[in-house]
Formats: C-alpha cells, structure tokens, sequence
C-alpha cells in the first residue's frame, strides 16, 4: 500500500516508491527504503499530513505520499 | 598555516544557526522558525578574536538541507561553500551548525560539506534542548567518527561560543570526508564521471561534484553545454536503462552510513514515543476544530493591531509632518523652494512615514509567528484549502501581510520554496485591500452612503468596506486560480516541509529584526514614494498660469481671514487645473467618461499612481477644500456631493462612487509595489504583466458597474 492510505497513529516501514523519480527533497530528509515512518496527524481539511520521520516532523501532501510505498507494521 | 580570515556558518534551517551567528559576532539578525526564512547574505565580525589576529568575517548562509540546492536560497548557500559566488573565495572554515534534538536528518548535510574538503568543525547546537527531551550525544564518539572537531554550544544561553571560537581560530586541517559507500551498480560511473570533470575542479570535491552532477539536475545545470555534462547525461541513459535507481543513490549511501553512528552516539533516556511538549500543542495548533479556529482568532487579533492600535501613531506622524510643514512655512520665504520642501520633500516623507506604524506591528506578528513555528503550522492548516485556487499554503502569509501593505506581502513570500507558487503569490497579492485605499474607501463611502444600519445591527457602511475587502480577496483567489490554470500550468515542487518543534521567542531578536525589516520598508520604498511625491508636485505646480484677475483681486480684498483662505484655494484650484496633472486630467476624459469619471477624478486618478491614497488630496486641491482636507472632512465631502457638470447634472452620483471604488479595488496605483515587486522578481516583466492586468480589471469592472448601473435606471 503507499503512504497516503495510512490513517493517523498508523506506523509503517518505507518499502520504494511508485515512481521512477521520487522527489529529491523527499529522499534528502531522510525518507527512504527501510525508513520507518508514522501519521501523526492529518492537517484539518485532511490534506497535508504530519508526518514522524527520523525523529522530526514532516509534512507532506497526499498526492506527494501516494508515490511512497509502505509496509504497515 | 595563513590565519583564519573568513567563516561560513551552514546548516538546516531551524537549528539555531542564526542565533549563533548573533553569538559568535555580536550582530542583531534574524532569527526564525520557519524554513528557508534567511535569504539575504549576512556577516558580522567574529567577537573576541585575540589582540593582534586579524578580523574573521562569520557569513550566517541560508538554510539549507542539502547541497542540492532546491531553491534560490539554497544555492547561495551551496554557491559560497563551493567558491562559486563571484567575486567571493570559499570560506577559511566552514561551520556547519547541527540540531543535537534531531542529529540523523543534520548529518546529511554534515557529511555533504565534509565531502567538499575544507576545514571544517560541527556546532552542535541546542545542546541544552536535547538535554531537556532526554538525549544524550557522546561528542567525542561523533568527532571520531566525522573525523572533524565537533563543539556542543547552546546558543540561546551563550553556552560553547568560546570553545567555537577557539576552535574556529585554531581550525583543523582539510576535512577528508566520511567512508559512506555508494550502490555498487552506480559506482563505476561516478568514478568515470569524476575524471571526467574538468581539469581545474580540485581533486578532494571530483567525487562529489560528479556524484552531485549525476543525482541533480540543479547541478548538472551548471556543466550546461560542456563534454563532462554531455558524459553525465549518457550515464544517467545507462543507469535508467539498467533500472538502477541512481536518483537515491547519494541519499541512500548517506544515510546509510549515517543511521548506524546516530544508532552508536545518541542515547535516548526517554521512550521515543513519549510525546513532547511540542507535539502536545501541536494537537490543539492543528486540530481538525480549535486549529482553524485559533488561526482566526490569531487573524483577528492583527488585523485588531494593525487597524486600530496604529491609529493613534499613524495620528501622531501625521500630526508631526503637518507641524513640520507649518514651521518651515513660517521660517522659510515664500517661493518655490518653499513650496517644493513643504508640498513635494515633506508630503513624501509624510506618505512613506505614515505607514510605518502598521508596518512594525505587522513585522512584529509575522516574527513572532515564525520564531514560535506557528507560521510553518498556518501553512500546513491552509494548504488545502489555498491549493484549490491555484495558491499554496505558504501564500497564506503573504497574502495576510497585504491587508496592511503589498510591500510586506511581497517580501514575504519569500518563503515559498517553489518558483512557480512564488511568483503567483507575488502577482495577487496586491489585489488584497491594502491600508492606502482605506482613506479612498472612507470618503467615498462616507460621502455617498447612509450612516444608518441594516436591521438596526451592521452599519451600511461597514458593510460596504467590508465588502470592498471580500472583492479584492476574491479576485486574488481568481487571478491565482487562472495564472495556475493557463500560465503556471501543473503542481509546484510540493510541500515537502519540516514541521519545527515550536520554541519561545527571543524578545532582543524579535524585536531588532522588527526594526531592520521596517529599515527595509522605508529605504527601499520610501525613496521611490519620496521621488514619486516630489515628481507629482512638480506635474500638479507647473506651468505657474497666474490666476485670472478676478480671482487675483479676491485674494486682495478679502475683508476676514476665512475669505482669504476660501480665495486662495480657489487660485489653487485653477492653478492644478491649469497644470500637467490637470490637463492629463482633460486629456484623460475621454477615454475615463464610460466609467463616469470626470477630468477630475481622472487627474487625481493620475495623480494617485504613486500612492493611491494621493487621491484624497489631489482632490482636496482641484476642489478647493483647502490644503489640510482630508478624507474625514465634511468640506471636501459636501464639495465633491455639490459638484455638477456644466449642464446641471452631477458629478459625483452614488453610481459614480461605486464605479470609482472599484477601479480602486483592482487597480495597481501604487509605484512602491512595482519597485518591490521588480526587486523581488529580478525582472521588469512580472511587473509590467501585473500592472497591465490589474488596470484591465479596474477598467473592465468600472465600466462594468457604470454602464450596467445606467442601463439599470441607477445613473
């Protein structure tokens, strides 16, 4: 499944994405295969979404998170 | 070894780098929360360097999260740490400052600027910050493994400035760079990439320059047209053929050896999913119902500020101006020169000055917004919402901003990474109701409609004003949806944005940045208006057409004081009508008559293309009101109600206010906007394209609103 599917409190391990060409800036903070990652929340019109990665928060649009490929855990 | 003439401070924005820099140089800067807020180059004089050593220069570069620099900021950042900048040699040292709090994400850019070979020592600030949530780092550990010095400083308490500056006075030698190992399938190119780089690229950055050419297409720009891009582009063909992901190639080799150390130096004391105070006020900030509402009490709050605490200043400037006049008036013989320093110099200052009030009080809100991290949150709670009309949610500040001034507005839509998003947001924001239509609105409102209120509860004119506001908002909203649709065409860059632990603000800081910003204001625009007002009052004084002898002869006879007054503005008035302003004025009426303006209001509409407020008193002038009419005065008011054409009909009817104040709903008058905007821009076509489609609007709705009003029986 990809990312944007996850509901808040969800916590999964990136797996790839679905695209040939992720968006650099996603890779650059941290966000890759093997990364583990969490919604924190959704923002209050339920896009974007914060996420908890390495640590910090980060926050993404769904159409951004639907290239993230994740396994649930 | 040459002593240590120049330093750069590097880092992510959000880890304090500001605040060190202010530190270690003593300098007042920004400080801010929100990311990429640092975009101008700043430097200061390292503090406390030893008798006899030469001055260190500390540049504080932009945040950045890479050296793939992703934004204009960012490159300058990248620029300088390469030796790219013209004109600029590399820095001595490089600083690189890392948040101790969230160590894995800093160390990205750690070993990217390790990577580049030069001296170079880690800050690792916020030390006492990750002592409070419960990590510990062990500094020696983490030097060993980067193979650099790494100084823990604290810098909101002053703590490690010494040892930094120690440190960067007695610096290491050339950093070597970490043992990160790329993907096996991409390596054979990079090492062919990097002998394939020009000759002159020093061998200790050939690794990563072609690593950085091969994985960025910012970077690879920068080879444009030569062989070694033409050899990156046919290696990027074979990677993609293989289906070797090369683009995660760097980002994966280095965080690849970079999650191992942080596994190794940072110890958690706390259970990593406790949650942190930040994380508790995020979850009312954000939430689905009090967040939103928050953000409008918060609005509420600065438009309260900005509207109504900086009357009594605005009050107070114009006052002062007024009695400066006077006293010159009274010091100085009358003439010319009198005349140029009292209507032309003293007027534009009064026009720039006046807005200096609101100017500091928003600069304050928006500061302290961005130093708590409460600005990053409105753009995550708006983005939604702005992205449907073609906006992002960091144009919401921006777009705020302009309630009180485009100025402001324009200058802080900086913070919108994407170029696209940023140019957009520059292009509406103007047609927000800024704070110098307010005093057109009130006299036109005031003059034409009732004071009454609807169900005995909302004024009419209240309603009416704010109305004007709601329409200029809207057409925003419209412009930015069709600038998206037809010339922007597609998704930004994406809002790939760090959401920073909220933090309090620093007082010192916030204030002093509230003041430079304010500088900026009045230095940048405040010339531009000052040349404006003193042009405008050459075209509306000259030619000097004496006044017909009637008149003349009133002003000699006048028997009381007030005939004197009442003579003289009427010599005043045919003096403007004879002037330039006055006969572009005439010359103009053609072309304004379908919208129902007269010569008049088609002069002061001239006359206000520097500032709009202008108008109010251009008026004051052609309807002999009296010099010190403003757009309260009962006078002016009664004058503009009583005018009438030639054959007996109104000037000025209900239908013709509305028609006016639309046209200044929508219309650029404003050269202080052009000039910010061109600054911002860097290009006068942007400008231009604005200029040109906002009078299009102010045009087409007056003509609209006229012609529909007549056809409607309303004229």
């Amino acid at each position: 499944m990809t990312l944007d599917a996850l509901a808040p409190g969800a916590r999964a391990t990136v797996t790839g994405f679905a695209t040939d060409a992720p968006p650099a800036r996603l890779l650059e903070m941290g966000l890759l295969p093997g990364t583990a990652v969490e919604v924190v929340r959704l923002a209050p019109l339920g896009d974007p979404m914060d996420l908890r990665v390495r640590g910090f928060h980060l926050s993404l649009r769904r159409a951004e998170a639907a290239h993230v490929v994740v396994e649930p855990a | 070894m040459t002593p240590v003439r120049s330093v750069a401070l590097a880092g992510n924005p959000n880890v304090g780098k500001t605040t060190l820099f202010n530190a270690l140089t003593g300098a007042n800067q920004k400080v801010a929360n929100y990311p990429g807020v640092t975009v101008e180059r700043k430097s200061g004089r390292l503090r406390g360097a030893p008798a006899g050593h030469d001055a260190v220069e500390v540049v504080d570069l932009p945040g950045t999260y890479s050296l793939a620099p992703a934004s204009a900021d960012e490159r300058v950042a990248f620029d300088a740490l390469t030796g790219r900048l013209a004109g600029e040699a590399p820095p001595d040292v490089v600083v690189v400052v890392a948040d101790a709090t969230n160590l894995e994400r800093n160390l990205y850019l750690v070993t990217q600027v390790l990577d580049l070979g030069r001296p170079t020592l880690v800050a690792l600030n916020m030390s006492d910050a990750a002592h409070d949530a419960g990590i510990t780092v062990d500094v020696p550990a983490l030097a060993e493994r980067l193979g650099v010095p790494v100084v823990p400083t604290s810098a909101r308490r002053g703590e490690g400035i010494d040892a930094l500056r120690e440190a960067i006075l007695h610096p290491p030698p050339p950093a070597r760079g970490v043992a990160w190992t790329l993907m096996p399938t991409v390596e054979p190119a990079v090492g062919a990439l990097a002998d394939a780089l020009p000759p002159d690229v020093p061998l200790a950055r050939r690794r990563f320059e072609a690593i950085g050419a091969l994985t960025s297409d910012a970077l690879l720009d920068l080879h444009r047209g030569t062989p070694f891009a033409g050899a990156v582009t046919d290696a990027r063909h074979a990677l993609a053929e293989a289906r070797t992901p090369y683009t995660m190639a760097e980002t994966m080799g280095r965080y690849g050896w970079i999650s191992p150390v942080v596994a190794d130096v940072v110890a958690r004391h706390t259970p990593a999913d406790q949650r942190s105070v930040s994380d508790r006020v995020d979850a009312v900030v954000t939430h689905r119902v009090w967040g939103p509402l928050l953000f409008g009490l918060v609005l509420l709050l600065i438009f309260q500020a900005v509207f109504s605490w900086a009357v009594p200043a605005m009050d107070a400037i114009e006052w002062i101006v007024g009695a400066a006049g006077a006293g010159v008036r009274a010091a100085m013989p009358d003439g010319v020169l009198e005349d140029l320093v009292v209507e032309g110099a003293l007027t534009g200052v009064g026009n720039v000055l006046v807005f200096l009030p609101q100017i500091l009080l928003l600069f304050f809100f928006l500061g302290l917004m961005e130093d708590t991290g409460y600005m990053a949150r409105t753009a995550f709670i708006m983005d939604r919402a702005m992205r449907r009309v073609g906006l992002s949610g960091a144009s919401v500040v921006p777009m705020l901003s302009a309630y009180a001034c485009a100025i402001p507005g324009i200058m802080a839509a900086r913070t919108l990474a994407d170029e696209r998003d940023r140019i957009i947001t520059i292009m509406v924001v103007p047609l927000q109701g800024c704070s110098a239509r307010l005093p057109v609105y009130v006299l036109f409102i005031a003059a034409f409609l009732p004071a009454g209120a609807l169900f005995g509860v909302v004024g009419y004119q209240a309603l009416a004003m704010t109305g004007l506001y709601v329409l200029g908002t809207v057409m925003a909203f419209v412009a930015a949806w069709v600038l998206r649709r037809f010339v922007f065409k597609g998704e930004g860059s994406g809002f790939v944005m760090e959401l920073p632990p909220y933090r309090l603000p620093q007082p010192r800081y916030l204030f002093r940045r509230m003041v430079d910003r304010a500088k900026v204001f009045v230095t940048r625009a405040g010339t531009i208006i000052f040349a404006l007002s003193i042009g405008l009052w050459v075209l509306a004084s000259y030619p000097k057409t004496p006044p017909p002898p009637a008149l003349a002869v009133a002003v000699e006879q006048a028997a009381t004081p007030a005939e004197a007054d009442a003579a003289r503005a009427a010599v005043a008035s045919f003096q403007v009508r004879e002037s330039y302003i006055g006969r572009f004025g005439h010359a103009l009426e053609p072309v304004m008559r379908p919208l129902g303006f007269d010569w008049k209001i088609s002069a002061g509409i001239v006359a206000s293309f520097a500032a709009r407020e202008v108008i109010v008193s251009a008026l004051a002038t052609l309807y002999s009101a009296g010099a010190d009419a403003d757009e309260t005065s009962v006078s002016l008011r009664d004058a503009i109600k009583a005018d009438r054409y030639p054959d007996g009909r109104p000037v000025f009817t209900p239908l013709v206010a509305a028609s006016l104040l639309v046209f200044f709903v929508f219309a650029l008058q404003c050269m202080s906007t052009l000039a910010i905007a061109r600054r911002e821009l860097n290009s006068w076509r942007w400008p231009v394209v604005m200029w040109a489609y906002m009078m299009a609007l102010a045009y087409g709705s007056s003509l609209l609103v006229y012609q529909g009003g007549r056809l409607l029986g309303w004229g």
